[in-house]
Protein backbone atom coordinates (compact mmCIF):
# COMPACT_ATOMS: atom_id res chain seq x y z
CA UNK A 1 0.00 0.00 0.00
CA UNK A 2 1.33 3.38 -0.98
CA UNK A 3 1.21 6.24 1.45
CA UNK A 4 0.19 9.56 -0.09
CA UNK A 5 1.67 12.89 0.93
CA UNK A 6 1.27 16.43 -0.33
CA UNK A 7 4.98 17.20 0.13
CA UNK A 8 7.75 14.64 -0.08
CA UNK A 9 11.17 15.94 0.99
CA UNK A 10 14.19 13.87 0.08
CA UNK A 11 17.20 14.74 2.23
CA UNK A 12 17.66 15.99 5.78
CA UNK A 13 20.47 18.55 5.72
CA UNK A 14 19.77 22.24 6.40
CA UNK A 15 17.72 22.60 3.20
CA UNK A 16 15.58 19.48 3.69
CA UNK A 17 14.88 20.18 7.35
CA UNK A 18 14.12 23.87 6.76
CA UNK A 19 11.72 22.84 4.00
CA UNK A 20 10.21 20.38 6.49
CA UNK A 21 9.78 23.07 9.17
CA UNK A 22 8.02 25.41 6.73
CA UNK A 23 5.83 22.73 5.11
CA UNK A 24 4.89 21.31 8.49
CA UNK A 25 3.94 24.72 9.84
CA UNK A 26 1.80 25.17 6.70
CA UNK A 27 -0.12 22.05 7.79
CA UNK A 28 1.13 20.03 4.84
CA UNK A 29 2.54 17.24 7.09
CA UNK A 30 5.51 16.51 4.86
CA UNK A 31 7.30 13.18 4.76
CA UNK A 32 11.08 13.53 5.03
CA UNK A 33 13.25 10.71 3.75
CA UNK A 34 16.31 11.35 5.87
CA UNK A 35 18.87 8.97 4.44
CA UNK A 36 20.75 6.16 6.15
CA UNK A 37 23.55 6.07 8.72
CA UNK A 38 27.00 6.16 7.17
CA UNK A 39 30.40 7.61 7.93
CA UNK A 40 30.35 9.86 4.88
CA UNK A 41 28.42 13.09 4.33
CA UNK A 42 25.68 10.92 2.82
CA UNK A 43 23.85 10.47 6.13
CA UNK A 44 20.86 11.92 8.01
CA UNK A 45 21.76 15.52 8.78
CA UNK A 46 24.15 15.73 5.84
CA UNK A 47 27.53 17.38 5.64
CA UNK A 48 27.28 19.20 8.97
CA UNK A 49 27.25 15.83 10.73
CA UNK A 50 30.95 15.46 10.01
CA UNK A 51 31.99 19.00 10.90
CA UNK A 52 32.76 20.51 14.26
CA UNK A 53 32.10 24.10 15.25
CA UNK A 54 29.82 26.12 12.96
CA UNK A 55 30.75 29.76 13.54
CA UNK A 56 28.79 31.49 10.77
CA UNK A 57 25.21 30.32 11.26
CA UNK A 58 23.30 33.42 12.43
CA UNK A 59 21.77 33.21 15.89
CA UNK A 60 24.64 31.36 17.56
CA UNK A 61 27.09 34.06 18.71
CA UNK A 62 29.33 31.47 20.36
CA UNK A 63 29.07 28.98 17.52
CA UNK A 64 27.36 25.60 17.61
CA UNK A 65 28.51 22.09 16.83
CA UNK A 66 27.35 20.86 13.41
CA UNK A 67 25.62 17.70 14.69
CA UNK A 68 23.89 19.70 17.42
CA UNK A 69 22.61 22.26 14.92
CA UNK A 70 21.17 19.46 12.81
CA UNK A 71 19.60 17.75 15.83
CA UNK A 72 17.94 21.09 16.68
CA UNK A 73 16.59 21.53 13.14
CA UNK A 74 15.23 17.99 13.19
CA UNK A 75 13.51 18.52 16.54
CA UNK A 76 12.00 21.74 15.22
CA UNK A 77 10.59 19.94 12.15
CA UNK A 78 9.19 17.13 14.33
CA UNK A 79 7.54 19.65 16.64
CA UNK A 80 5.34 20.85 13.77
CA UNK A 81 4.41 17.39 12.59
CA UNK A 82 6.94 16.46 9.90
CA UNK A 83 7.13 12.70 9.43
CA UNK A 84 10.71 11.41 9.34
CA UNK A 85 11.94 8.17 7.88
CA UNK A 86 15.53 6.99 8.31
CA UNK A 87 15.93 5.31 4.96
CA UNK A 88 16.84 6.06 1.38
CA UNK A 89 14.77 6.49 -1.76
CA UNK A 90 15.64 3.56 -4.00
CA UNK A 91 13.81 4.84 -7.05
CA UNK A 92 11.88 7.94 -8.00
CA UNK A 93 9.41 8.44 -10.85
CA UNK A 94 8.84 12.10 -11.66
CA UNK A 95 7.34 11.28 -15.06
CA UNK A 96 3.73 11.16 -13.89
CA UNK A 97 1.54 12.68 -11.20
CA UNK A 98 1.26 11.96 -8.42
CA UNK A 99 5.02 11.44 -8.28
CA UNK A 100 6.10 8.04 -7.02
CA UNK A 101 8.90 7.01 -4.67
CA UNK A 102 10.11 3.55 -3.74
CA UNK A 103 11.83 2.91 -0.41
CA UNK A 104 12.04 -0.84 -1.03
CA UNK A 105 12.33 -3.24 -3.96
CA UNK A 106 8.54 -3.71 -4.06
CA UNK A 107 6.66 -3.25 -7.31
CA UNK A 108 4.24 -0.87 -5.61
CA UNK A 109 5.67 2.57 -4.79
CA UNK A 110 6.03 3.23 -1.05
CA UNK A 111 4.96 6.85 -1.34
CA UNK A 112 2.95 8.91 -3.81
CA UNK A 113 3.36 12.68 -3.61
CA UNK A 114 1.77 15.81 -5.05
CA UNK A 115 5.06 17.69 -4.80
CA UNK A 116 8.65 16.62 -4.28
CA UNK A 117 11.47 18.70 -2.83
CA UNK A 118 14.88 17.35 -3.79
CA UNK A 119 17.35 18.20 -1.01
CA UNK A 120 19.84 15.37 -1.38
CA UNK A 121 22.91 17.57 -1.03
CA UNK A 122 26.40 16.80 -2.20
CA UNK A 123 29.02 14.27 -1.23
CA UNK A 124 32.79 14.45 -0.93
CA UNK A 125 34.88 13.66 -3.95
CA UNK A 126 37.57 11.05 -3.57
CA UNK A 127 41.03 11.22 -5.17
CA UNK A 128 40.55 8.09 -7.25
CA UNK A 129 44.23 7.12 -7.09
CA UNK A 130 45.89 3.77 -6.27
CA UNK A 131 45.94 2.91 -2.57
CA UNK A 132 43.05 5.15 -1.64
CA UNK A 133 40.29 2.56 -1.34
CA UNK A 134 42.58 0.01 0.32
CA UNK A 135 43.81 2.42 3.01
CA UNK A 136 40.46 4.02 3.78
CA UNK A 137 40.04 3.85 7.59
CA UNK A 138 43.65 2.69 7.87
CA UNK A 139 45.16 6.14 8.00
CA UNK A 140 43.10 7.63 5.18
CA UNK A 141 39.94 9.37 6.25
CA UNK A 142 37.18 11.58 4.95
CA UNK A 143 36.04 12.62 8.43
CA UNK A 144 38.50 14.74 10.41
CA UNK A 145 36.12 15.11 13.32
CA UNK A 146 35.69 11.34 13.57
CA UNK A 147 39.26 10.24 13.10
CA UNK A 148 41.55 13.20 13.90
CA UNK A 149 41.89 11.97 17.46
CA UNK A 150 43.82 8.91 16.32
CA UNK A 151 46.60 11.02 14.82
CA UNK A 152 47.90 12.55 18.02
CA UNK A 153 51.56 13.40 17.43
CA UNK A 154 51.51 12.22 13.81
CA UNK A 155 52.64 14.06 10.70
CA UNK A 156 49.63 14.08 8.43
CA UNK A 157 48.29 15.64 5.23
CA UNK A 158 45.06 17.27 4.15
CA UNK A 159 44.39 17.24 0.41
CA UNK A 160 42.45 20.22 -0.93
CA UNK A 161 42.46 24.02 -1.04
CA UNK A 162 38.95 25.17 -0.20
CA UNK A 163 37.31 26.22 3.05
CA UNK A 164 36.56 22.69 4.14
CA UNK A 165 40.17 21.62 3.57
CA UNK A 166 41.48 24.51 5.66
CA UNK A 167 38.88 23.94 8.34
CA UNK A 168 39.98 20.31 8.58
CA UNK A 169 43.65 21.24 8.59
CA UNK A 170 43.18 23.74 11.41
CA UNK A 171 41.04 21.29 13.39
CA UNK A 172 43.63 18.53 12.93
CA UNK A 173 46.43 20.68 14.39
CA UNK A 174 44.81 19.97 17.77
CA UNK A 175 46.12 16.44 17.48
CA UNK A 176 48.79 16.22 14.81
CA UNK A 177 52.43 17.19 15.03
CA UNK A 178 52.30 18.79 11.58
CA UNK A 179 49.59 19.10 8.95
CA UNK A 180 50.69 19.51 5.34
CA UNK A 181 48.08 20.97 3.05
CA UNK A 182 48.50 19.38 -0.37
CA UNK A 183 47.05 21.54 -3.11
CA UNK A 184 47.19 21.33 -6.89
CA UNK A 185 47.56 25.07 -7.37
CA UNK A 186 49.78 27.79 -5.93
CA UNK A 187 46.97 29.66 -4.20
CA UNK A 188 43.94 28.74 -2.12
CA UNK A 189 40.26 28.90 -3.02
CA UNK A 190 39.34 29.27 0.63
CA UNK A 191 37.88 32.42 2.19
CA UNK A 192 40.24 35.12 3.45
CA UNK A 193 39.55 34.46 7.12
CA UNK A 194 40.31 30.75 6.78
CA UNK A 195 43.46 31.46 4.74
CA UNK A 196 44.72 33.90 7.37
CA UNK A 197 44.13 31.38 10.12
CA UNK A 198 45.85 28.58 8.24
CA UNK A 199 48.83 30.69 7.17
CA UNK A 200 49.28 31.88 10.76
CA UNK A 201 49.17 28.35 12.20
CA UNK A 202 52.73 27.15 12.92
CA UNK A 203 51.73 23.48 12.56
CA UNK A 204 50.37 23.89 9.03
CA UNK A 205 52.69 23.50 6.06
CA UNK A 206 51.91 23.79 2.39
CA UNK A 207 52.75 21.54 -0.55
CA UNK A 208 51.83 23.79 -3.47
CA UNK A 209 51.35 22.68 -7.08
CA UNK A 210 51.19 19.10 -5.89
CA UNK A 211 48.98 16.39 -7.25
CA UNK A 212 48.53 13.13 -5.36
CA UNK A 213 49.34 10.15 -7.59
CA UNK A 214 49.21 7.38 -5.00
CA UNK A 215 48.48 6.75 -1.34
CA UNK A 216 51.37 4.66 -0.03
CA UNK A 217 51.41 2.02 2.69
CA UNK A 218 50.75 -1.68 3.26
CA UNK A 219 48.61 -2.05 6.35
CA UNK A 220 48.55 1.64 7.21
CA UNK A 221 49.26 4.89 5.38
CA UNK A 222 53.00 5.61 5.20
CA UNK A 223 53.09 8.45 2.70
CA UNK A 224 51.71 10.24 -0.32
CA UNK A 225 53.26 10.09 -3.78
CA UNK A 226 53.11 13.61 -5.21
CA UNK A 227 53.72 14.99 -8.68
CA UNK A 228 54.71 18.61 -9.14
CA UNK A 229 52.16 20.11 -11.54
CA UNK A 230 54.72 22.60 -12.93
CA UNK A 231 57.88 20.52 -13.27
CA UNK A 232 56.39 17.02 -13.40
CA UNK A 233 58.85 15.87 -10.71
CA UNK A 234 57.76 13.12 -8.35
CA UNK A 235 58.38 12.99 -4.63
CA UNK A 236 57.11 11.26 -1.52
CA UNK A 237 55.57 13.12 1.39
CA UNK A 238 56.12 11.11 4.58
CA UNK A 239 52.81 11.17 6.42
CA UNK A 240 50.94 8.57 8.47
CA UNK A 241 47.52 10.09 7.98
CA UNK A 242 45.66 11.56 5.02
CA UNK A 243 42.41 13.49 5.03
CA UNK A 244 40.60 14.16 1.76
CA UNK A 245 38.76 17.46 1.24
CA UNK A 246 38.91 18.15 -2.49
CA UNK A 247 35.36 19.17 -3.16
CA UNK A 248 31.92 17.78 -3.76
CA UNK A 249 29.58 16.28 -6.33
CA UNK A 250 25.81 16.64 -6.13
CA UNK A 251 23.76 13.57 -5.15
CA UNK A 252 21.55 13.40 -8.22
CA UNK A 253 21.52 9.66 -8.96
CA UNK A 254 17.80 9.24 -8.29
CA UNK A 255 16.74 12.27 -10.36
CA UNK A 256 19.33 12.17 -13.14
CA UNK A 257 16.94 10.92 -15.80
CA UNK A 258 14.11 13.30 -14.91
CA UNK A 259 15.53 16.73 -14.10
CA UNK A 260 17.52 19.15 -16.20
CA UNK A 261 21.03 19.57 -14.82
CA UNK A 262 23.99 21.84 -15.45
CA UNK A 263 27.09 20.43 -17.15
CA UNK A 264 28.66 19.92 -13.73
CA UNK A 265 25.71 17.78 -12.62
CA UNK A 266 23.93 20.24 -10.33
CA UNK A 267 20.16 20.54 -10.77
CA UNK A 268 18.98 23.57 -12.74
CA UNK A 269 16.58 25.69 -10.67
CA UNK A 270 14.73 28.94 -11.27
CA UNK A 271 12.73 30.93 -10.90
CA UNK A 272 13.07 30.26 -7.17
CA UNK A 273 13.37 26.55 -6.49
CA UNK A 274 11.42 25.36 -9.56
CA UNK A 275 13.08 22.56 -11.52
CA UNK A 276 12.42 21.44 -15.09
CA UNK A 277 9.54 19.26 -13.86
CA UNK A 278 6.39 21.05 -12.71
CA UNK A 279 5.71 20.24 -9.06
CA UNK A 280 9.30 19.23 -8.33
CA UNK A 281 11.51 21.65 -6.44
CA UNK A 282 15.17 21.53 -5.47
CA UNK A 283 17.01 23.13 -2.58
CA UNK A 284 20.43 23.15 -0.98
CA UNK A 285 23.73 21.90 -2.33
CA UNK A 286 22.18 19.59 -4.92
CA UNK A 287 21.37 22.73 -6.93
CA UNK A 288 24.03 25.14 -5.62
CA UNK A 289 27.67 24.88 -6.58
CA UNK A 290 28.29 28.54 -5.83
CA UNK A 291 27.60 29.29 -2.16
CA UNK A 292 27.24 25.89 -0.45
CA UNK A 293 26.69 27.27 3.05
CA UNK A 294 24.41 25.95 5.78
CA UNK A 295 22.54 29.25 5.78
CA UNK A 296 22.08 29.49 2.00
CA UNK A 297 21.02 25.86 2.02
CA UNK A 298 18.47 26.54 4.76
CA UNK A 299 17.28 29.63 2.88
CA UNK A 300 16.72 27.70 -0.32
CA UNK A 301 14.88 25.00 1.66
CA UNK A 302 12.52 27.68 2.88
CA UNK A 303 12.05 28.88 -0.72
CA UNK A 304 11.25 25.36 -1.89
CA UNK A 305 8.65 24.86 0.85
CA UNK A 306 6.94 28.15 0.00
CA UNK A 307 7.12 27.42 -3.75
CA UNK A 308 5.60 23.97 -3.17
CA UNK A 309 2.83 25.37 -0.98
CA UNK A 310 1.88 28.04 -3.53
CA UNK A 311 2.09 25.54 -6.36
CA UNK A 312 -0.33 23.23 -4.51
CA UNK A 313 -2.70 26.16 -3.98
CA UNK A 314 -2.50 27.16 -7.63
CA UNK A 315 -3.36 23.60 -8.63
CA UNK A 316 -6.33 23.69 -6.25
CA UNK A 317 -4.78 20.76 -4.38
CA UNK B 1 20.47 5.01 27.89
CA UNK B 2 19.57 1.38 28.38
CA UNK B 3 21.51 -1.05 30.51
CA UNK B 4 21.50 -3.63 27.72
CA UNK B 5 24.81 -2.23 26.48
CA UNK B 6 27.76 -2.74 28.80
CA UNK B 7 30.20 0.12 29.22
CA UNK B 8 33.76 -1.16 28.92
CA UNK B 9 36.97 0.57 29.98
CA UNK B 10 40.69 -0.09 29.59
CA UNK B 11 40.53 -1.69 33.05
CA UNK B 12 37.61 -4.02 32.39
CA UNK B 13 37.92 -4.71 28.66
CA UNK B 14 39.95 -7.94 28.70
CA UNK B 15 38.01 -9.54 31.51
CA UNK B 16 34.59 -8.74 30.03
CA UNK B 17 35.52 -9.81 26.50
CA UNK B 18 37.24 -13.04 27.58
CA UNK B 19 34.55 -14.08 30.03
CA UNK B 20 31.60 -13.35 27.74
CA UNK B 21 29.65 -16.55 27.08
CA UNK B 22 27.99 -15.12 24.00
CA UNK B 23 29.93 -13.38 21.23
CA UNK B 24 30.42 -9.73 22.16
CA UNK B 25 30.33 -6.79 19.79
CA UNK B 26 32.31 -3.81 21.05
CA UNK B 27 31.45 -0.35 19.75
CA UNK B 28 34.51 1.93 19.75
CA UNK B 29 32.97 5.38 19.86
CA UNK B 30 33.40 8.93 21.14
CA UNK B 31 31.16 11.81 22.08
CA UNK B 32 32.48 14.01 19.25
CA UNK B 33 31.80 11.47 16.49
CA UNK B 34 28.60 12.19 14.54
CA UNK B 35 28.35 8.81 12.78
CA UNK B 36 28.79 7.10 16.17
CA UNK B 37 25.70 8.89 17.43
CA UNK B 38 23.76 7.72 14.40
CA UNK B 39 24.38 4.06 15.11
CA UNK B 40 23.95 4.32 18.89
CA UNK B 41 20.15 3.85 18.79
CA UNK B 42 20.55 1.01 16.27
CA UNK B 43 22.94 -0.77 18.64
CA UNK B 44 20.48 -0.28 21.50
CA UNK B 45 17.81 -1.98 19.42
CA UNK B 46 20.10 -4.82 18.35
CA UNK B 47 21.18 -5.38 21.95
CA UNK B 48 17.56 -5.81 22.97
CA UNK B 49 16.43 -7.84 19.95
CA UNK B 50 19.44 -10.13 19.58
CA UNK B 51 20.22 -10.72 23.26
CA UNK B 52 20.09 -14.50 22.76
CA UNK B 53 22.71 -14.40 19.98
CA UNK B 54 25.28 -11.79 21.03
CA UNK B 55 25.86 -9.04 23.54
CA UNK B 56 27.03 -5.51 22.90
CA UNK B 57 29.56 -3.41 24.78
CA UNK B 58 30.84 0.08 24.18
CA UNK B 59 34.21 1.67 24.75
CA UNK B 60 34.75 5.43 24.72
CA UNK B 61 38.06 5.81 22.84
CA UNK B 62 38.54 9.30 24.26
CA UNK B 63 39.23 8.00 27.76
CA UNK B 64 40.31 4.45 26.88
CA UNK B 65 43.15 5.10 24.48
CA UNK B 66 45.13 1.99 25.42
CA UNK B 67 42.47 -0.47 24.24
CA UNK B 68 41.77 1.50 21.06
CA UNK B 69 45.50 1.53 20.26
CA UNK B 70 45.92 -2.15 21.10
CA UNK B 71 43.26 -3.07 18.54
CA UNK B 72 44.53 -0.62 15.91
CA UNK B 73 41.36 1.41 15.84
CA UNK B 74 42.04 4.41 13.57
CA UNK B 75 38.54 5.32 12.53
CA UNK B 76 35.30 5.37 14.43
CA UNK B 77 32.77 4.02 14.74
CA UNK B 78 34.60 0.70 14.63
CA UNK B 79 32.73 -2.40 15.77
CA UNK B 80 34.85 -5.40 16.78
CA UNK B 81 33.15 -8.75 17.18
CA UNK B 82 34.83 -11.10 19.66
CA UNK B 83 34.17 -14.81 20.00
CA UNK B 84 35.93 -16.65 22.81
CA UNK B 85 38.12 -13.59 23.29
CA UNK B 86 39.30 -13.52 19.66
CA UNK B 87 38.38 -10.95 17.01
CA UNK B 88 36.20 -12.56 14.33
CA UNK B 89 35.03 -9.42 12.54
CA UNK B 90 35.94 -5.75 12.20
CA UNK B 91 33.17 -3.46 10.97
CA UNK B 92 34.26 0.10 10.21
CA UNK B 93 31.90 3.02 9.72
CA UNK B 94 28.25 3.70 10.37
CA UNK B 95 25.79 1.59 8.39
CA UNK B 96 22.04 1.01 8.32
CA UNK B 97 20.63 -1.50 10.80
CA UNK B 98 20.00 -4.25 8.25
CA UNK B 99 23.53 -4.10 6.88
CA UNK B 100 25.06 -4.12 10.37
CA UNK B 101 22.99 -7.08 11.53
CA UNK B 102 23.84 -9.02 8.38
CA UNK B 103 27.58 -8.47 8.82
CA UNK B 104 27.40 -9.43 12.49
CA UNK B 105 25.24 -12.49 11.92
CA UNK B 106 27.38 -13.94 9.16
CA UNK B 107 30.37 -13.84 11.51
CA UNK B 108 28.72 -15.38 14.55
Amino acid sequence: MSQHTRVLIIGSGPSGLTAAIYSARAQLSPIVIEGEPSSTTDQPGGQLMVTTEVENFPGFPDGIMGPELMANMRAQALRFGARMEVTKVQKLDLGQRPFRAWLTDDVEPSITADTVIIATGARSLMLDVPGEARLLSHGLSTCATCDGFFFRGHDIAVVGGGDSALEEAIFLTRFANTVTLVHRRDSLRASKIMQDRALANPKIRFAWNSQVTEVLGDEKVSGLALRDTLTGDSRVLDVTGVFIAIGHVPNTDIVAEHLERHDNGYIVTGPGSFTSVDGVFAAGDVQDHEYRQAITSAGSGCMAAIDAERWLEAQGM
Amino acid sequence: MSDTIKTLTDATFQEVVKSSELPILVDFWAEWCGPCKQIAPILEELAAEQSDKFVIGKLDVDVNVATATQYNVMSIPTLLLFKDGEIVARLIGAKPKGALLQEITQNL
